[in-house]
């Protein structure tokens, strides 16, 4: 599959950085079928990891429950412009990107 | 619509879903029985064992009273009660009720947003773990299939 990086946008205001990621990603839950009656098989992020300047904040784990092409923000204190801040996600097959972002 | 036969084509679909999520090999530490889980009760007996469970209005839970999306709901959980350590959404009536569990380090806040789906009308909670009791608040969704607003 052709995977594509995280889009993250993030804002600093006063010393909570307000980060918002959009992840490309099907989402497939297993249980819908295509056009032959075959079932698509399940096809979702498991496991998103941020990280403030390389130290993990925020673990998500998600079923396949969780929108197509996923939307997620989150907060973190104590950030400064400057700082650096990525996402990174794991599917369940294994599949794998990121994206990362210097605060302004 | 025969409701029979939707409700087995449903738990075979189930069925197929576990089998494949339960394929190991993830390195992370993941509640994996939470998310295969079928049942409410199911999903918060792995996810906080013996802890003390509290209704709390502290929890804000934003989510549509209407969805008329199913495929894509807003949902925020934040809270102010201190020592976060977990937040969880979970939809009562979705196949896998549970659909996200946030692990909150120390230095991030309470404070997180996603999309969610919804496959019918249900009552959604939001979790919220401390180190010695967990925080819960429900609410109504009522989706709405098509956006007919029916």
């Amino acid at each position: 599959m052709n995977v594509k990086p995280v889009k993250i946008r993030g804002r600093v205001k006063g010393v909570v950085a307000n980060i918002k990621c959009l992840m490309p990603h099907p989402m497939e839950t297993g249980t819908r079928r295509d056009d032959a009656g075959e079932f698509i098989p399940a096809h979702y992020i498991e496991t998103v990891t941020c990280a403030h300047n390389d130290k993990e904040v925020m673990i998500a784990h998600w079923g396949a429950s969780v929108s197509k092409d996923p939307y997620f923000s989150f907060k973190i204190k104590g950030a400064n412009a400057g700082d650096s801040v990525s996402v990174s996600w794991v599917d369940n097959l294994g599949e794998t990107s990121s994206g990362d972002i210097v605060l302004k | 619509m025969n409701t029979n036969f939707s409700r087995r084509w449903f738990v075979k679909s189930l069925a197929a879903v576990a089998v494949i999520v339960s394929f190991p090999g993830v390195v992370f530490a993941r509640a994996k029985g939470a998310f295969n889980a079928g049942k409410t009760n199911d999903v918060v007996d792995v996810l906080f064992g013996d802890l003390p469970i509290e209704e709390s209005t502290e929890i804000t839970f934003k989510l549509p009273d209407i969805a008329e999306n199913g495929a894509v709901v807003p949902a925020t959980v934040a809270t102010e009660i201190e020592g976060v350590t977990q937040i969880a959404i979970v939809i009562d009536e979705n196949p896998n009720p549970l659909s996200a569990v946030f692990d909150i380090g120390e230095m991030s806040l309470a404070d997180v947003s996603t999309r969610i789906k919804i496959g019918k009308s249900s009552v959604a909670r939001a979790y919220v773990k401390t180190s010695d009791k967990v925080f819960m608040t429900s609410r109504e969704v009522k989706v709405t299939i098509g956006g007919c607003g029916g």
